[in-house]
């Protein structure tokens, strides 16, 4: 048995599957690959397998992860190479490590997300102004559902960073908290365009890092090698 | 002329797919897939499933067509499916016509787009999406530089409703003949697709064996009737012959299966184990057109299975077929799949089309390795003698065999499929519905208390070149009133659930499927009003059907609801699927005196016209019918069987049952 962590990429015409898709196209890349996922125990058996934060469908990213649960030892660097083999175009494993049961699960450890964001039909200067508008506020009430239930939150704290990264096309850089509640990257559009649907705002989303915080420093679970060259990063995100 | 060299489409498609449900559904990039080059001396073919990506993704169909073609130097394939209703208006606002999956190519610039049609309500979306292509919706509109609108499947064998609609017909299987299609296409694309030359095409593809271009044949009435059906022009032959492929072994296809990103309905490697159905079930038009029964090799079948999982990475084979317990030493194959060692004992197989008669513990017990979902046994009537009209030879034992083993073997929810508004069909016959569901939930209990029984009931459409297509539709208010006697019947039923289609779905499928040519003004108005997706419940409108015909002055009754006589010329019968007339004829008088008949591939033939047609025969690796229950060997079919062998409780090899090919000893009278 071993736990193996992942971080992969999903760029380009994949970015428009989703979580539970990629769940699959794991699975199978393994099974292709004859590495045997360890199953849960029970009547219907499945796959330990955990992902980090969802990815909105429609979103790409450079820091996607996944930690599995093996059946037999694989070298890391190994255990990468053949299951990419097994990925569809969009999709590449660029970094893996053994973790260990006493590793924090990617869902409680992450505190917050870096996020490329393209804008369509929103002008640099408008998009200036408006950020230069949402990082003056000190607070910033918005009415959520939670459970049900309708409640006010301050989404102020959430917004780490958010600036104009690129002026053509419009792209904002934002980092956003995941917790206690962290404020969702469509939340964050309707909180800089509240006239503007969300949909008609973002154009390409690229979330670039998912953080953790280890020694009161903040860092990437796994960072980004410097050999790797997506196959299809958006280039005019300046990535 | 028409070489696809247009960019893709996938930059204005994609902003688009920010704003609809599913968009995975529309980016292509499955396993398997081609990646397609195009040229000028290739043709450019579009395979076209008229549903959702999620249902036309599995069709095998689509798939073994598409590999052979891109297997080809002169040839080129791609896909696609219907956008669903949130993405149609999209595209239509933003001018993006229907685009491949695979490299998002405009489809009007393909040439030729071929649609599978395995059912007949999909026949508005085709028209749809021809539309979407940019295509005229009928033929006599579209010019050199369209594409050729080409239907294969099991509806093609009566595509009289569609002739407006389509350049050509395909009849029966495709492997040969698509590559006989692409040669003359290839021809008339080198020729420069001049003006005029579709007239000349389509008198070529009408030489080939199997194919039908209706607009070479005129059809002449008599009031109401057909008083004949006639080739144009000299050359045209009278009558169009499907097409069968000898031995199933050749074409060992896909060889590259489609695994899908997103979850679609058969979510599973499937390998067809054999083509072909001898049951003769008088309703099953898929029985009745694709004889004779040919099986694949049984090593062939490991083969695929062995290369499938490994290009895929499934781990969920599907054996498909007409009835899969049917095939050679299937207890055998499905052992093997699940003690595979090389998959980790992580392989679990599904048999859908199960018989009843087959399904033995042995079998149950393969199969529940792994995951049970529930199982779904098909007896279609609720009692002998209405099983002996529609030749669905299975007992009550028989059924409480497979239940018993199905439940013995861990499962807890059963499904049973039954037919409603059969012929000759009685209060009596359809309450036996309610008591065959009661007593199986009854032995469901005596292994689990979370045991459940579902019966679904379909409303019976009869279907060409079936002994039952001169039946006449049940009415919508008396399938109903049938749907409510077993719903009452089952009230009181401890874990019988009852669910049932729409009977006035089935009301418009019996005019898609037995209709004429006058049809097509239906089907047309029906898609200018916006009737798509007829299949789906959420979209269905029985009006929009009524109005349509009411605008025509078409009688429903007599298209779907009226018995027709032995003397009619029926809307298909230039067409044909080997099948003698006589035959079919002589087997609905049989069906109505309640005469069964045996399987013709263990017992001797009745000269239905198909093995002696194509001078080919059954291909069946074991001469002995499987095991456990009525196989209709040896037992006596008039008193509903008396002898089914109790169910073999042990896997591992079965007793060989006496078998006794007199006729006599069946007590049937052909």
């Amino acid at each position: 048995m071993m736990r193996i962590r992942i971080r992969f990429t999903k760029l380009g015409k994949v970015r428009f599957t989703s979580h539970r898709d990629g769940a699959r196209v794991f699975e199978r890349a393994m099974r292709k690959a004859q590495i045997a996922i360890a199953v849960s125990d029970g009547f219907t058996p499945r796959p330990k397998m955990a992902f980090g934060l969802a990815l909105p469908v429609g979103a790409e990213s450079l820091g996607e992860y996944l930690d599995v649960e093996l059946v037999d030892r694989h070298d890391p660097a190994e255990f990468c190479e053949l299951v990419n083999r097994g990925l569809p175009a969009g999709f590449d494993v660029v970094a893996a490590e053994e973790v260990t049961k006493a590793d924090m699960s990617l869902q409680e450890d992450v505190v917050a997300c870096s996020w490329l964001i393209e804008l369509a039909g929103v002008s640099a200067d408008v998009a200036r102004g408006e950020i230069e508008r949402v990082l003056a506020t000190e607070t910033l009430p918005m009415e959520r559902s939670r459970k049900g239930e309708s409640r006010m939150d301050d989404v102020r704290p959430a917004i780490e960073m958010l600036s104009v990264a690129v002026e053509q096309p419009v792209t904002l850089a934002a980092t956003l908290a995941t917790r206690t509640r962290g404020l969702r990257l469509n939340e964050l559009l309707m909180v800089c365009f509240p006239d503007l649907d969300p949909i008609d705002v973002a154009g390409r989303v690229l979330r670039t890092n998912q953080w953790i915080e280890r020694d009161g420093a903040r860092r990437d679970i796994i960072p980004l090698p410097d050999a790797v060259v997506p196959t299809s990063a958006p280039q005019r995100v300046g990535v | 002329m028409s070489t696809v060299n247009t960019a893709s489409l996938w930059p204005r498609l994609e902003p688009l797919l920010a704003r609809v449900q599913k968009p995975a559904r529309y980016i292509g990039c499955e396993d398997g897939a081609a990646t397609p080059i195009h040229g000028a001396g290739k043709v450019a073919w579009l395979f076209a499933y008229p549903d959702t990506y999620e249902v036309g993704l599995p069709n095998q169909g689509l798939q073994i067509l598409y590999e052979i073609l891109n297997e080809r130097d002169d040839a080129v394939a791609e896909r696609t499916y219907a956008p669903w209703l949130d993405l149609e208006p999209l595209m239509r606002a933003h001018n993006v016509p229907l685009f491949s999956v695979d490299t998002h190519l405009p489809a009007g610039e393909f040439d030729v787009i071929a649609f599978n049609l395995s059912a007949e309500l999909v026949y508005t979306n085709l028209l749809n999406m021809v539309d979407l292509a940019g295509v005229p919706v009928r033929t006599a509109d579209r010019r050199p530089e369209h594409p050729l609108v080409i239907i294969g499947g099991h509806a093609a064998f009566n595509p009289e409703p569609l002739a407006d609609f389509i350049d050509v017909a395909v009849l029966g299987e495709g492997e040969e003949v698509v590559s006989e299609i692409n040669d003359v296409v290839r021809e008339w694309k080198a020729s420069g697709r001049t003006e005029g030359s579709r007239l000349a095409v389509h008198k070529a593809l009408a030489q080939i064996p199997g194919v039908y271009v209706p607009s070479l044949y005129e059809v002449e009435y008599d009031g109401q009737r057909i008083a004949a059906i006639t080739p144009k022009y000299s050359g045209v032959p009278e009558q169009v012959v499907k097409r069968t492929i000898a031995d199933l072994g050749l074409w060992p296809y896909p060889k590259r299966p489609l695994a899908p990103l997103t979850e679609v309905v058969h979510d599973r490697l499937a390998v067809e184990i054999f083509r072909g159905c001898t049951r003769g079930c008088r309703f099953c038009q898929a029985g009745m057109i694709t004889r004779p029964v040919r099986e694949r090799p049984a090593e062939q079948v490991r083969t695929m299975i062995r290369n499938g999982l490994r290009s895929t990475g499934y781990d969920e084979v599907s054996l498909t077929s007409l009835s899969t317990a049917d095939f050679s030493g299937i207890e055998q194959l499905v052992g093997d799949i699940v003690n595979d060692p090389t998959t980790c004992g992580q392989t679990s197989v599904s048999l859908p089309s199960l018989r009843v008669d087959a399904f033995t513990v042995g079998v149950a017990a393969g199969v529940a390795n792994g995951r049970r979902s529930g199982l779904t046994f098909a007896p279609e009537a609720g009692s002998w003698r209405l099983r002996t009209v529609i030749n669905k030879l299975i007992t009550e034992e028989d059924l409480y065999g497979a239940v018993e083993s199905a439940f013995s073997q861990g499962w807890s929810r059963t499904k049973l499929y039954f037919l409603t508004g059969l012929p000759t069909e009685t209060d009596d016959d359809t309450l036996g519905i309610a008591e065959l569901a009661a007593n199986a939930a009854k032995i469901g209990r005596r292994h689990t208390n979370r045991a459940s029984v579902t019966v679904s009931l379909g409303g019976f459409v009869p279907k060409p070149h079936t002994p039952f297509q001169w039946f006449g539709q049940n009415t919508v208010d008396e399938l109903r009133r049938k749907v409510q006697l077993v719903r009452d019947a089952t009230h009181r039923a401890k874990s019988v659930t009852v669910k049932w289609h729409d009977p006035r779905a089935a009301l418009a499928e019996g005019l898609a499927s037995r209709g004429d040519r006058r049809i097509g003004n239906v089907i047309e108005r029906v898609w200018r009003m916006g009737g798509i997706f007829q299949e789906w419940t959420e979209c269905f409108d029985v009006r929009r059907w009524e109005e349509a015909m009411a605008a025509e002055g078409l009688s429903m009754e007599w298209y779907v609801l009226r018995h027709r006589e032995e003397s009619e010329i029926l809307p298909w019968d230039h067409l044909t699927a080997g099948l003698h007339k006589d035959f079919l004829w002589q087997d609905w008088q049989a069906a109505l005196a309640e005469s069964g008949v045996e399987d013709c591939r263990w017992t001797p033939c009745y000269d239905c016209g198909v093995c002696t047609g194509y001078g080919i025969e059954h291909v069946v690796a074991s001469p002995i019918p499987p095991a456990g229950g009525s196989q209709g060997t040896g037992q006596d079919l008039a008193t509903g069987g008396l002898l089914p062998e109790p169910v073999q409780v042990a896997l591992g090899r079965r007793p060989r049952p006496e078998v006794d090919h007199s006729f006599a000893a069946g007590g049937v009278t052909a």
